[in-house]
């Protein structure tokens, strides 16, 4: 199985803060990453900095084996890494990000905002975008919705245009950010099937969130982060039943108060 | 008081005042033409922090908006063509001074509209991979623009109300006009008070709209 | 290009004192009535009595929207007949600028006033004041320090306003710049001056009304 995404010793600082300490991770082609941890230890920034909608203080992030940025001498000794924006905005391309507010753009409709990036950015024409519009709104099962203004459309509908709009540019990685954290409840349920029906399809992706249901029934590995480093990695039934460490127990205690009888958490 | 109004004499010349209103018009027109873009491409610069630019376009915006109208104009009618050896006219003189100043007012409407556009969106647009322009062209400024047309409509209404002040360097519009007429027929308090009911009647009935169009759009967010 | 030559303002550099002068006695009296104006327009519009709401608001709307220059030529003119005094550009403009700032002003009130939360009144009422004791407890504290920067902005304009006076001959500094450029043959010089003076003189005000602001800011 070949590696799509490696990050090696991965630090971010805000200022003074230190939000990243030295995160280490690799992911496989194929594979649903589910990311735990409390809030501000840094789930966020993580997935920020694989999309370089932040930079990294230190650290390499690798994409299908090939290292971003460039290391040049530094100005103490110490060698640093220089990002250049033309080179991101290729990156960004090949790696599709869900927002936890939807995000989607209100001036134009379901379809318009698929179609937009696939036109503007990889040239496609009018009728080509609006085909893989389309398709990628058959995928979210939102074909009917597509000539509607995102205002319009509940959350859990805008949630699954913001995930087609995602994959219209067939990214090679999708990272979710708490993508279901502000849905009502009731439509949590049809967006974490979608995210579950791209992972059985073998999307490779990287999924922070709060529902450990999911978490323990679609990720190939948990990764629970605290305080900036990750405290425990393993196969969902490890970290979830059986965990390892201190902190990871005690996170899980806190979310696992009220179980219905016979849950397997 | 015993003074005798006569107002028929003044609407027996009511065409001559009209087009003076057509005056009024077309100096409006003309230096909104010039401010729309310019403050735009003001408003950008600004945001965009280049290095020298930047501080050109505060220093332009910060000038032209704490400058009195009337002087604009003077100066540019009287100083302006003698520092760069053409000669111009009252409209031209007029639409360089007001539309330049208009300039500096739309560019800090358009600069707040954008930075109204709240993070996620720049978000979205970047984590598809558009660079800076395309997230702007296609997805942060139709956003800002829609949600400042009200804002600019009141300003054009005001500039109705500021072109009267080209009148000054004898600029043929209504204002000008009334001079002429009031002159020729020595009745300036009707010529004046026809001026200033047709002014009242088309400034405010423009204000009137344009806060109805306000609410429209509100509406319909 | 030696076109530039300022030599002749050392000799007359007091006509631009005059005009300066000019500028800002205008620009005083100006500001006093009309902020008085203002307020009393603005209590009307905000009155519980419809008549006054009604009248106040004639006079709002009217005088908003009407060009300055328009209604100073009016005043100009009219001044003679109601009073049978000569014509007096200063007192034609004074009267004419101050009507005209005063319905910005009223506005400005109005705004500030109707910012004050419905839930504030109600606070007042509950505590058992009346609507006077309301006003000057609990509305017009807040409301006061919301219409600051409005007052500023629209203060500022009053100085930029009084340039509208040079059109009936009343000695600011546009009108003392004409003279000069009309005397020494140096528009160029005469024009850049007194807009300089008089944009210098802006832009400090606007400096010293955001100084102003941050402090009262901070003090909330």
């Amino acid at each position: 199985m070949d590696e799509v995404l490696r990050i090696e010793n991965l630090h971010k600082r805000f200022g003074d803060l230190e939000v990243l300490k030295g995160i280490n991770l690799s992911v496989e082609k194929g594979e649903t990453v589910v990311i735990l941890g409390a809030s501000g230890s840094g789930k966020s920034t993580l997935l920020r900095c694989l999309n370089f909608l932040e930079i990294p203080t230190e650290g390499r992030i690798h994409l299908e084996g090939r290292e971003i940025g460039a290391i040049r001498p530094g100005f103490n000794g110490k060698p640093r890494i220089v990002y250049r924006e033309a080179e991101l905005a290729k990156l960004r391309a090949k790696v599709g990000m869900v927002f936890q507010q939807f995000n989607l753009f209100p001036h134009m409709t379901a379809e318009q905002n698929v179609m937009i990036a696939p036109m503007k950015i990889r040239g496609k024409s009018s009728a080509e975008a609006r085909d893989l519009a389309i398709r990628n709104l058959e995928k979210v099962d939102l074909v009917d919705k597509a000539k509607e203004y995102p205002s319009r459309l509940s959350g859990g509908q805008q949630q699954r245009v913001a995930i087609a709009r995602a994959l219209a540019m067939e990214p090679t990685v999708m990272l979710f950010d708490e993508a279901t954290s502000a849905l009502d409840p009731e439509l949590v349920g049809e967006v974490l099937l979608t995210i579950r029906k791209l992972s059985e399809e073998g999307m490779t992706m990287l999924v922070v969130t709060h529902e450990l249901g999911f978490a323990y029934n679609v990720a190939h590995h948990v990764v629970f982060l605290h305080d900036g480093l990750i405290h425990e990695d393993g196969p969902p039934d490890q970290v979830l039943r059986q965990p390892c460490k201190a902190r990871t127990r005690e996170f899980l205690k806190g979310h696992l108060l009220f179980q219905l009888p016979n849950s397997p958490l | 008081m015993n003074y005798e109004w006569d107002f028929l004499v003044v609407f027996r010349h009511f065409d001559f005042l009209l087009q003076g209103a057509v005056g009024t018009l077309k100096l409006a027109g003309m230096s909104m033409t010039i401010a729309l873009p310019l403050g735009l491409m003001l408003a950008i610069v600004r945001i965009l922090r280049v290095p020298v630019l930047s501080l050109l376009s505060v220093i332009y915006i910060d000038l032209f908006r704490a400058s009195a109208s009337l002087i604009l104009i003077f100066w540019f009618f009287f100083a302006f063509p003698i520092l760069i050896h053409v000669d111009f006219g009252p409209f031209t003189a007029a639409s360089l001074a007001l539309g330049l100043q208009a300039a500096a007012y739309l560019a800090e409407v358009y600069r707040s509209g954008i930075l109204s556009i709240g993070r996620g969106q720049w978000d979205a647009a970047r984590a598809l991979g558009m660079g800076y322009l395309l997230a702007m062209r296609y997805v942060i400024l139709p956003q800002a623009i829609r949600r400042v047309v009200p804002v600019i409509f009141t300003r054009l209404v005001d500039l109705l109300k500021t072109t009267s002040l080209a009148a000054a360097i004898s600029y043929d519009e209504l204002v000008h006009h009334a001079q002429r007429l009031s002159s020729d027929t020595f009745r300036p308090i009707e010529t004046f008070t026809v001026v200033a009911l047709m002014f009242f009647v088309t400034i405010f009935t423009c204000s009137q709209l344009t806060r109805r169009l306000e609410r429209h759009l509100a509406r319909s967010d | 290009m030696s076109e530039w030559d300022f030599s002749f303002l050392l000799r007359r550099y007091h006509v631009i004192l005059d005009g300066l002068y000019g500028t800002l006695a205008l620009a005083a009296v100006t500001l006093a009535v009309s902020l008085l104006l203002g307020i009393i327009a603005g209590m009307g519009r905000t009155s519980r009595s419809a008549t006054l709401r009604a009248a106040a608001t004639c006079y709002v709307e009217f005088f908003r929207n009407i060009p300055a220059l328009v209604q100073v030529f009016w005043f100009f003119y009219v001044f003679p007949i109601l009073t049978g005094i000569q014509e007096n550009p200063f007192i034609s403009a004074a009267t004419a600028l101050s009507f005209y700032s005063g319905a910005f002003f009223a506005e400005i009130y109005r705004s500030g006033i109707q910012s004050i939360e419905r839930s504030q009144w109600d606070a007042g009422k509950a505590l058992g004041f009346g609507y006077f004791r309301t006003m000057r407890y609990v509305v017009l504290p807040p409301a006061i320090k919301r219409m600051i920067p409005a007052l500023t902005n629209q203060s500022i304009e009053v100085v930029k306003l009084t340039t509208v006076a040079s059109t009936i001959a009343y000695h600011e500094l546009l009108y003392q710049g004409q003279l000069l450029s009309q005397t020494e043959f140096r528009p160029l010089e005469s024009y850049t001056v007194v807009a300089a003076i008089l944009i210098g003189i802006l832009v400090l005000l606007s400096y010293g009304s955001t100084r102003l602001e941050r402090r009262l800011a901070r003090s909330e």
